[in-house]
């Protein structure tokens, strides 16, 4: 009896999780045959479409990087992650330093009033920012990109190092000091090494939004070779109503696959910065 | 006697003086970060409603004002009441059944099973994907005429021919009929946010203290029981931060209607950001693109706050 019972448990629990995994990853799934496939074989609504009616061909890969301008939104992508990095770390470091150590009753405001600009979407701002970019003469640039982006990823940055500089014993530190370390010696030597984790995790999230992001990317900048992969691929590799779903569905896939594998290794730091801390893992 | 009185004194000095100079590197090094945001975002938000109360286009961006005209003009198209009545049905209805299913996904993934880091990259997919290209793979899925969903229907004969259940045309047109296309909208955001969700509550669940648990079950307590009267009200806080955060996303996302559907068919499926996008940017109608995007505000604003109060009640117990 109790093992019929586990083993019906058991058999919901499989069907649940799979239900669950195809769900989330059908579009990727749906992509990866797609990129594979043969126009005759792709479009014909008579086929079906799960298997290869055709012989597989990577000729919309070489579509791809041969005769459109991914590679290019891949570089500009890359830039503008790196660079909007290092200045995230820049900002982000010391103010969390700042936040979890040094200041006060003010830092604990000035802490809640980062968190709350973390809050608050692009949507409500990418109109007047548009009108800025222009007076600054960034419009049409990626450099526009680079200068708005750490407003979205210096304050989850912060919270998040916050978090990670509150759970490095004072006491460290403190010795550090006394070995004749000045407090940044002792910053660079100790606390920097031992919130290493964070500091990579800081780099991956920062990429990611800068990869991620889209209104601001399709609101500043309109000339095709300063155009980010998000705005280029679904705005650029799309002539008029001629879809090429086989190259469009290569270009969404070669990111998210790597992106989505590299993501899982931070889910516990990604949880961190939306609970506050307040969940310990 | 005087020795100790001496060595008082000066580490009474040391503490003041590194006190002080803590307080200058405090500033000194949260300073930036804050003036960054302050430029960057305090004044494009200043801006937001100075340009709403005035009537600033791409051509002419002299600030004059206008007092609420921009508000009752946009108030007169059906386009904004459609984009209001999107914006948050959407979300809601989208953050109900996310909820729900994240809370049956985490209580599948707070159990060890072979894999489980493999089911992980999986469900992760959906938030770790950038949104633009995820939505240009449900667009292909959803296609009016090759979607893959209408061909499993069509080999078990629910759609297309005389008599089928989902009616005679060959395709169901996803995107292409007002109701439909709102529903696969929604259906879209509770894929993108359904990962979120379900790890924050994962988390939640990995944190119930495991000998309360232990007492539960020596006390007899069945798996529902332990599920409903324990686990649940425990991550009832955390919870209310999930559902909040994914609420704040699909306000404010753009991408997945502007990718689908852009509005369509005609401005059925139009959301707030999509609206004043095609206002503002597209029509150069700056002003009145502000005043759109200015209605999600005090929504975002109550749900900020109803997450610090939460997040504050989870560090307490």
């Amino acid at each position: 009896m109790f093992r019929l019972k586990q083993g019906i448990r058991r058999f919901f629990f499989v069907v649940a999780l799979a239900f669950f995994c195809f769900f989330s990853a059908a579009p990727f799934v749906w992509m990866t045959i797609t990129v594979f496939k043969q126009d005759k074989d792709l479009y014909r609504s008579g086929n079906n479409p799960f298997i290869f009616n055709e012989p597989p061909t990577l000729d919309h890969l070489r579509l791809l990087f041969n005769e459109t301008n991914y590679t290019i939104f891949l570089r500009n992508s890359l830039f503008i992650g790196v660079l909007v990095v290092i200045i995230t770390l820049v900002f982000a470091l010391p103010a969390a330093y700042s936040l979890a150590r040094l200041t006060g009753r003010w830092g604990e405001r000035a802490g809640i009033g980062i968190f709350l600009v973390y809050l608050v979407p692009p949507t409500l701002l990418f109109i007047p920012l548009s009108r800025i970019v222009v007076s600054l003469g960034l419009n049409n640039t990626l450099w526009a990109l680079v200068l708005i982006y750490p407003t979205i990823s210096i304050p989850f940055s912060t919270w998040l190092l916050m978090g990670f500089f509150k759970s490095i014993p004072k006491d460290l530190e403190e010795a550090a000091m006394m070995d004749g370390y000045s407090r940044f010696g002792a910053i660079m030597r100790v606390v920097l090494p031992l919130s290493l984790s964070g500091v990579i995790a800081v780099i991956v999230f920062t990429f990611t939004l800068t990869l991620h992001e889209f209104i601001y990317a399709l609101a500043f900048v309109s000339s095709s070779a300063q155009r980010t992969i998000s705005v280029g691929v679904p705005t650029e590799l799309i002539r008029g109503d001629v879809f090429f779903w086989q190259s469009l569905m290569a270009a969404a896939a070669i990111v998210a696959i790597p992106v989505g594998i590299i993501y899982v290794f931070f889910l516990d730091r990604l949880v961190a910065g939306f609970t506050m801390g307040a969940v310990k893992g | 006697m005087q020795d100790n009185a001496a060595v008082d004194t000066s580490s009474r000095f040391s503490t003041k003086y590194i006190a002080d100079n803590e307080k200058f590197l405090g500033w000194a090094f949260l300073l930036p970060a804050v003036l960054y945001i302050l430029l960057l975002v305090g004044v494009p938000f200043v801006l937001a409603i100075a340009f709403s109360l005035a009537d600033v286009t791409v051509g002419d961006t002299t600030l004059n004002f206008v007092g609420l005209q921009n508000f009752a003009r946009i108030m007169q198209t059906p386009e904004f009441w459609q984009s209001l009545r999107n914006t948050f049905g959407f979300a809601i209805t989208a953050q109900i059944i996310t909820i729900i299913l994240a809370n049956i996904l985490a209580v599948l993934l707070s159990s060890d099973f072979r894999g489980k880091w493999f089911a992980l990259v999986l469900i992760m997919l959906p938030w770790s994907t950038p949104i633009a290209l995820g939505a240009i793979g449900w667009l292909w899925l959803l296609d009016s005429k090759f979607s893959p969903i209408d061909w499993v229907l069509r080999y078990f004969s629910l759609l297309g021919g005389e008599g089928a259940l989902l009616g005679v045309p060959k395709n169901l047109y996803y995107l292409g009929k007002a109701q439909l296309a709102q529903a696969s909208i929604i259906m879209v955001y509770v894929w993108r946010m359904l990962p979120l969700s379900a790890v924050i509550l994962l988390a939640g669940l990995t944190s119930i203290p495991q000998d309360l648990l232990d007492q539960a079950e020596v006390d007899g307590s069945s798996f529902w029981r332990t599920l409903f009267q324990i686990k649940l009200p425990l991550i009832l806080p955390i919870m209310i931060i999930a559902i909040l955060f994914s609420f704040i996303y699909t306000v404010g996302d753009m991408a997945i209607v502007f990718i689908l559907t852009r509005g369509g068919p005609v401005y059925y499926t139009h959301v707030l950001p999509t609206w004043a996008y095609i206002k503002g940017i597209e029509g150069g109608a700056l002003a009145e693109g502000a005043a759109i995007a200015l209605f999600i505000f005090p929504v975002l604003l109550a749900a900020a706050i109803l997450i610090l109060r939460y997040s504050r009640r989870t560090e307490v117990t």
